[in-house]
């Protein structure tokens, strides 16, 4: 399995790419490509089946390509109000992603910045936060937001979501900001900057990589929860993509193509993206959980 | 928790709040920390707080003592969810561990091709679960699904179906949306052993396997505790896709901790029961994680955790 074992030591060009591929390793190969095939044969499953038509989902092999392809599947999904639904995905996601990078950002600052008790016992409880699992704190948030007067409201999804982005977002940024030399905040000092010019002009701009880093992965989280939109709204107006797709799906139980065709519409986005900020995404993960 | 966080050290001395005429640092911190307090901190307490009343999600709140807790612990049907929780728990961890561990060791690789396959693995992580759920519901479609493509006969299973094999199946698609992460945390793990190691070892004659399990394995431990501590921690969250795929049947059959309390609370309006079993939730997530946290010893696992 060793594949970065075949290191050779005269051949290899310096570069890292020459390093670890000079054998072939025929036992990983194998086993990535099993696992490609695991992985791809329900995502290409999902994909052809929105392009047949009811009958033909019925008849065809659903392991053969759709003949002919039809996208009347996707014209099912949009008659059947799915823009309203994209809608409010958006607008949860977006509300609760910028509240959760910024006031991330300036917690992390004043963390790695700052150095008193207070700071300290907020770093903790943080930490603490990062053990808590969502779903059992569920009951209590549908009390609160029940009595907050917010229930069946897409600001009822955003409040309870910044919560729980929170935690890891401020050790992720914290972590980056402790690697900007400490020269760079005491020249700004010395020019007369105050901390809420140095956070802002200084440590933002410097953690960029970051803050990308934590808004896509804040982002998908949001996009994709189910939970609290689950439990916290009700109208069929206010449903968001994933609860909107498990509605389809009791619905439109004989319309699969249909079905598939929402899961493909409600992942566009997330993949639009990830193709965009995969390299940053990647290594902002890695670094944060590999450190 | 709160021990790691007095592990993992102090932030650098400059205190800039001490600057006169200006607003202390403490205030920056102040947003997040409301919104974590209100809605993740408090909700905490108060499940505990709500596990001695009888509420019914609808009318008034009133003390009830032990009560709900008799009631739950009393009640054959927790200890089946309690069991399965930890069944699924541990059938996760022994197959997504090998298997993400062996696959990020294999595309931390430089090639091209390995590069490809390590975007493509990254794809189920994409999709919410509940998108997973569905596509897998209807490929496992008895009728019109795998079975009725691939005409193989021990595909044509009733797979959701059938109270034994649904555990199984509920094994692959969590193993086929979570592996690809922690291969990416391999990986990283991977990318960072010294070169050197390896050639040393090949000068003195050790082959790869031997290499594998002498120096890689070793190599990995921290990236072998976190990628851990979030399988196992992450088992109890797998409700979106266990509530989607399955609902928790047939029957009783996959009906985990956290399906057992979305049901006793918001479908059978047992709150106070609900919370009793939130709490059971809570108290295994901690243990685990600090369990873990021991296990691994406290002080490398900490700056871990510093970093997730």
């Amino acid at each position: 399995m060793a594949a970065q074992a075949q290191t050779t030591s005269q051949a290899a060009p310096p570069t890292r790419r020459g390093r670890r591929s000079r054998r072939r390793n025929y036992l990983g190969g194998l086993l990535g490509w099993i696992w490609l095939a695991v992985i791809i044969l329900p995502i290409y499953y999902a994909v052809i089946t929105t392009f047949k038509n009811q009958g033909d989902y019925f008849t065809q092999n659903p392991l053969a390509p759709p003949m002919p392809p039809t996208m009347q599947a996707y014209g099912d999904v949009l008659r059947a109000g799915i823009g309203r639904y994209f809608l409010n995905s958006v607008i949860v996601t977006v509300g609760s992603v910028i509240p959760i990078v910024l006031f991330s950002f300036m917690a992390a600052y004043a963390i790695v910045r700052g150095n008193s008790r207070f700071l300290r016992l907020c770093r903790a409880l943080f930490l603490l936060g990062l053990a808590i699992p969502l779903q059992a704190t569920i009951i209590p948030i549908y009390l609160m937001i029940t009595r907050l007067h917010m229930y069946d409201s897409l600001g009822a999804l955003v409040l309870p979501s910044i919560a729980f982005g929170v935690p890891l977002t401020v050790l992720i940024l914290s972590t980056f900001l402790r690697d900007v030399p400490k020269e760079l905040f005491e020249s700004m000092r010395l020019d007369g900057c105050t901390s809420w010019q140095i956070a802002w002009r200084l440590a933002f701009p410097l953690t960029r990589p970051a803050i990308v880093t934590v808004s896509i992965y804040n982002g998908l989280n949001v996009w994709n929860g189910f939970l609290f939109p689950l439990i916290l709204t009700q109208s069929p107006d206010l449903r968001v993509m994933p609860l909107a797709l498990w509605a389809f799906q009791g619905e439109y139980s004989v319309n699969i193509p249909a079905v598939l065709a929402a899961v493909v519409l409600s992942t566009l986005p997330i993949l639009v993206l990830y193709v965009v900020g995969r390299r940053q995404l990647l290594s902002g993960l890695t670094a944060g959980f590999g450190k | 928790m709160a021990a790691l966080a007095s592990v993992a050290g102090a932030p650098d001395q400059t205190s800039e709040s001490r600057r006169v005429g200006e607003a202390p640092l403490d205030l920056l911190v102040l947003p997040a920390l409301i919104f974590f307090v209100a809605f993740a901190l408090i909700p905490l307490v108060g499940v505990v707080a709500l596990s001695f009343t009888s509420w019914d999600g609808i009318s008034a709140i009133t003390y009830a003592g032990t009560g709900s807790w008799t009631q739950v612990l009393n009640d054959p049907g927790t200890y089946h969810a309690i069991w399965l929780t930890f069944k699924i728990m541990i059938v996760s961890w022994l197959v997504q561990t090998p298997v993400s561990m062996l696959l990020g060791v294999f595309v931390a690789g430089h090639e091209r091709y390995r590069a490809v396959l390590a975007v493509l693995y990254f794809l189920p992580l994409l999709l919410s679960s509940a998108a997973v759920a569905i596509a897998f519901k209807s490929l496992l479609d008895p009728n019109f699904g795998l079975s009725a493509g691939l005409h193989l006969p021990f595909l044509s299973q009733d797979w959701l179906g059938d109270p034994t094999l649904v555990f199984f199946v509920v094994i692959f698609v969590i193993a086929w949306q979570f592996v690809p992460f922690h291969t990416l945390l391999y990986q990283g793990g991977v990318r960072q052993i010294p070169a050197s190691l390896y050639e040393s070892a090949q000068i003195d004659g050790a082959g790869r396997v031997r290499q594998f399990f002498s120096i890689t394995l070793p190599q990995l431990k921290y990236t072998i505790i976190t990628s851990s501590t979030l399988i196992l921690v992450g088992s109890l969250t797998y409700f979106d896709l266990i509530f989607v795929l399955t609902g928790g049947g047939p029957g009783n059959a996959t009906r985990i901790l956290a399906l057992d309390m979305y049901l006793r609370g918001f479908k059978a309006n047992q709150m106070g029961a609900a919370s009793v079993i939130a709490v059971i939730l809570v108290f295994v997530g901690l243990a685990l994680a600090l369990g873990i946290q021991r296990i691994g010893g406290r002080d490398r696992a900490a700056s871990q955790l510093e970093g997730l």
